[in-house]
């Protein structure tokens, strides 16, 4: 039975046909439940931005707003006082998109080429170096900021963009050169041996070879670093000025302040509206994931 | 021949140029801080770091407090459950979404947004849906449940497990994001192969998707505990490590005592006891895991 | 040669000009608020008046501040003036000589003569030199009681702490959380500190927290103060609120009796439009021994080297306490002025009690200007632990206790 039936097997096409078998139902019901226990704050959120405070004060949770009123959302973005400025989220956001963007690109560009290099040019020294970063992925950070403010100051470039953005490469390195350098290494090695025969040099393979077949783990990386870097807090207020100050310090000053009134539902927009960039990113590369990975899986 | 010698250095000379960023980085940031974290946990070092030696009396009144004990006790019991957790819920959401689920784009944005959102915010969600008086407690006791009991952020033996919670919430995301990725990247010809075979499906994810993704594994591992051992943010804005101390753990002992006791001495011996830890722990498993390849060059 | 004679005398004509230009001086503090700010408005304004501009740095969170005013002045990009609390806080900074000395704008404006009291100014003087501008008084002896709760419960709005201890288990029995408390160590230590003022004679509060003096700490008048702490833990029970001002949305809601808060509760009241002495009473001292301590904010300067600059924070630190600004800005926070001279008609109810009190002299200093940063840190846990634990007894405390003061600098 086994030989000839297992011999006219179809490919794995279209799963169940039956919509509502006890498999689907399993599987789609486990999600549906997991998803709720993820959904359910954003739903807090969510409802309770767009109710004004006297609701609020009555105290349901999960009660939908009687009144829904956009107010909450316009305050935050650009009415809500931090400190004198009464201009809300607004006044961080360029910042930290300013910021942002050129600490991921070198941050990611850094790490990629030290994975690579890590991953299939192996020299002496070069694993030492490396276990030295993953232990440096696990000292916290307050530890770390006074030898990099004094590091920084006798370097000249303490207070400048240019030190941030080293600051979050620093921070960065370790997990992002992991990530690539266990990518690397899981790739066919007759690749890279093949791109040598033919001559390429180090950077030739590298941007010939292996960056094209990389778009998956960049993906990841640039998730990663975005979340991380655009939510960050505490850089962000330690090696600039006010002017250069990232979103995060607005959204802290929103949400934190100790004395007066707490206007949750201006806090909940505030959040929200901070959270919309790294959400988008997921959501865009969500297309790139799927299908990179699944056409990254080479066999050689 | 003997000539290949003395270009040693010289060998993959491109290589270690382009890694010079790393290796600067790992001596003069990461060497060197810790060194001088190190150095500075044997002074009086208060607001300012100053070289008045003490010895090792911060050390001493670190490890009389109870405030540091019950840290590192919440930081056993937080880390040990987290890592299990988030790895078996992120790998079972993973496997799920893998099974090629309509609306798979709308599932994993919802398990993965909560990454997004600042711990600043997380905290203080669970902190309500937590409260007694306004939150699941009292939902579910309005259906009807009247004992139903459930305020662990304000019991000081199960606080913790309150914040466990809200750090599930927000961490397994990306693990499932990491494991979806590898699963992705296990060729189809596996499965093929397995189902033939007549292997069950979950004794084919045991024994052979999970060895096939070891590399993604330890990424994530190390993304997950590096996180763990790092955790503050989400801990002050929940509870502000308290009832009490309950919620304590080490990297909130460090700040405060940092910025709060303006003791910087006391902050850098903690420190240097968690690197410690931490130096125990990566250490034999770099030996182990590099030790191999010095024989290949 | 003419050429660059000629570009020499323009370019010297510009910076000439550009002098006389308004200067940037930065401001770092941690009010950010909606009510704070409008309360530092009052010295942008002023400053701003005087033809410079004030750029501001506001932080939420005296820690998180203070991590980066060090920082910025380590890197050697130092800001122009910062806030820190009265007290002990910016002692290093004095001593590492990062912070300008302004005795001569003290003696210029004769802060000696009209600071009152005038341990706001000993508090950050060393070795005889001042260095801050203090702007404020804040205090904590305050217990706000909610005449609704009381009044439901069938009784009398208790006048001092012990008729509301005393009335307590009637509340209980009513269904009413006899004192609201916010679970975070800051304020449990605030509690105890206040029934330590409060409860005591002045002598004795300044035995333990000034001389450090283990035996008044290990003492019986000391352990009368544990005993009330122990009542106040149980009537704060079921207090299941974090932060402080949801704490006194209770007592403005009528569901707990009351709180032991510092006068900026006062702030929550008057945005809930609730009237003292009808909804609810102001009793300094808990009403046992009318004394407040004098906590608050002061500013502080780094040293500048650019002449524009410092000649800025000359500016706005002689402003600071020139009466209209004492005013504007006190009347806006809720606290009480460094000056005993000026008008504060404007004033509600319980700020005036405060200033009678200010006035006839029942002051006690801060903890923050006895104590360093790290034992009040650790005085801050053993309350947290306390409050939070009842099977921690009043007398397993007292020790701690005594230890944390043994140790004490």
């Amino acid at each position: 039975m086994a030989n000839t039936r297992t011999m006219n097997v179809e490919p794995s096409g279209p799963k169940p046909k039956k919509t509502l078998s006890r498999n689907n139902i399993f599987l789609y019901g486990t999600l549906f439940v997991i998803a709720v226990y993820y959904a359910v704050p954003l739903y807090v959120m969510i409802v309770t931005s767009l109710k004004g405070m006297p609701e609020i004060r009555m105290g349901n949770l999960f009660a939908p707003p009687v009144e829904v009123t956009f107010e909450p959302w316009v305050k935050a973005w650009s009415e809500q006082c931090t400190g004198l400025k009464c201009d809300g989220l607004s006044t961080g956001f360029w910042n930290s998109v300013r910021i942002t963007i050129p600490s991921v690109l070198v941050s990611i560009a850094i790490s990629s080429v030290n994975g690579y290099a890590l991953a299939n040019w192996r020299f002496k020294g070069a694993n030492f170096f490396f276990t030295i970063l993953i232990f440096g992925a696990f000292i916290p950070y307050q530890v770390m900021i006074y030898p990099i403010v004094i590091m920084l100051r006798e370097m000249g470039i303490y207070g400048t963009l240019t030190g941030l953005v080293i600051v979050h490469s620093i921070f960065g390195m370790p997990i992002i050169t992991l990530l690539f350098r266990n990518y690397f290494t899981s790739l066919p090695e007759e690749l890279f041996k093949a791109a040598r025969v033919d001559g390429a040099g180090f950077w030739g393979i590298f941007f010939r070879v292996f960056l094209p077949m990389s778009v998956p783990i960049f993906t990841v990386a640039v998730i990663l670093q975005v979340t991380g870097i655009w939510n960050d807090f505490l850089f962000g207020v330690v090696f600039t000025g006010p002017e250069a100050y990232p979103m995060t310090v607005q959204l802290n000053s929103i949400v934190n302040s100790v004395q007066g009134v707490k206007e949750y539902n201006v806090n909940m927009a505030a959040t929200i509206l901070t959270a919309l960039v790294p959400l988008s990113i997921y959501f865009v590369s969500g297309k790139l994931f799927v299908r990179g990975i699944a056409a990254g899986a080479v066999k050689g | 021949m003997d000539q290949k010698r003395p270009n040693q250095l010289f060998r993959n000379k491109t290589a270690k140029i382009a890694a010079i960023p790393m290796i600067l980085t790992a001596l003069f940031v990461f060497v060197g801080g810790t060194i001088w974290t190190i150095t500075y946990s044997f002074t009086k070092s208060g607001l300012l770091p100053k070289l008045k030696w003490v010895g090792l009396k911060q050390y001493d009144r670190l490890w009389a407090t109870k405030k540091w004990l019950v840290a590192i006790e919440n930081l056993a019991i937080y880390g040990i459950l987290m890592l299990l957790l988030v790895f078996i819920i992120g790998f079972i959401l993973a496997a799920l979404i893998d099974q090629k689920v309509r609306f798979e784009n709308t599932f994993r944005t919802i398990i993965l947004y909560p990454y997004a959102m600042s711990f600043v915010v997380t905290g203080l969600i669970w902190q309500w849906m937590l409260n007694p008086e306004f939150g699941v407690q009292s939902i579910v006791r309005d259906f009807g449940w009247k004992s139903f009991s459930f305020d662990p952020l304000y019991n000081s033996d199960i606080a913790i497990y309150g914040v466990l919670i809200a750090g599930l919430w927000q961490g397994s995301g990306l693990v499932m994001v990491l494991m979806l990725a590898g699963l992705r990247g296990i060729d189809q010809e596996i499965w093929k192969a397995a189902r033939i075979d007549g292997i069950p499906t979950w004794k084919t994810y045991l024994m052979v998707v999970i060895p096939m993704m070891r590399p993604v594994f330890i990424t994530t591992l190390v993304l997950v505990t590096a996180g763990i051992v790092k955790v503050y943010d989400l801990i002050v804005a929940q509870t502000s490590g308290g009832p009490g101390i309950s919620t304590e753990v080490p990297a909130k002992y460090v700040y405060d005592a940092m910025f709060s006791g303006q003791n910087l001495g006391q902050g850098f011996a903690a420190s240097t006891m968690m690197l410690l830890t931490v130096a125990i722990v990566v250490i034999p498993w770099a030996l182990l895991e590099f030790g191999g390849d010095k024989k290949h060059g | 040669m003419k050429i660059i004679r000629t570009i020499l005398a323009a370019t010297t004509a510009l910076t000439v000009t550009s002098a006389a230009q308004a200067t940037e001086l930065e401001v770092m503090h941690w009010w950010t608020s909606g009510g704070e700010a409008a309360a530092v408005g009052q010295f942008a304004k002023a400053f701003n008046a005087t033809g410079n501009n004030w750029v501001d740095a506001a932080i939420v969170g005296g820690e998180q501040a203070r991590a980066v005013m060090v920082s910025r002045i380590m890197g050697g990009d130092p800001m122009g003036a910062f806030q820190f609390n009265h007290g002990r806080q910016a002692e290093e900074l004095i001593e590492a000589g990062v912070l300008r000395d302004i005795t001569d704008i003290a003696e210029a404006e004769g802060w000696k003569d009209i600071v009152n009291p005038s341990n706001l100014l000993d508090a950050c003087t060393v070795d005889g030199r001042i260095y801050c501008a203090p702007v404020n008084i804040h205090s904590w002896q305050w217990l706000w009681v909610s005449h609704k709760a009381f009044e439901d419960a069938g009784l009398d709005v208790p006048t001092n702490w012990d008729e509301f201890v005393a009335g307590a288990p009637a509340l209980e029995k009513a269904g009413t959380l006899p004192m609201a408390m916010g679970q975070q160590g800051w304020q449990q230590t605030g509690a105890f500190n206040v029934l330590m003022a409060s409860l005591l004679p002045s002598d004795v509060y300044m035995s333990v927290y000034g001389d450090k003096n283990t035996d008044v700490a290990g003492g019986a008048d000391v352990a009368k103060v544990f005993q009330a702490a122990a009542d106040a833990r149980a009537m704060a029970s079921n207090s299941t609120v974090q932060n402080w001002n949801e704490a006194t949305n209770l007592v403005i809601t009528g569901k707990a009796g009351g709180q032991i808060m510092g006068d900026w509760a006062q702030g929550e009241f008057s945005v809930a439009e609730a009237k003292a002495g009808e909804d609810y009473s102001c009793l300094p001292g808990l009403g046992v021994n009318p004394r407040l301590s004098t906590g608050g904010d002061a500013f502080y300067f780094p040293v500048l080297k650019d002449e524009a600059k410092i000649a800025a924070q000359t500016e706005l630190a002689t402003l600071m306490l020139k009466p209209e600004t004492q005013v504007a800005f006190n009347l806006s926070k809720g606290s009480l002025p460094v000056r005993g001279d000026i008008d504060m008609s404007a004033a509600n109810d319980c700020m005036r009690k405060g200033l009678d009190l200010l006035a006839k002299g029942g002051l006690l200093p801060d903890t923050n200007m006895l104590l360093t940063p790290d034992t009040s840190t650790q005085l801050n846990d053993l309350f947290g632990q306390f409050f939070t634990d009842p099977s921690m007894s009043a007398a397993e405390a007292q020790k701690t206790f005594v230890d944390i003061i043994a140790d004490a600098e």
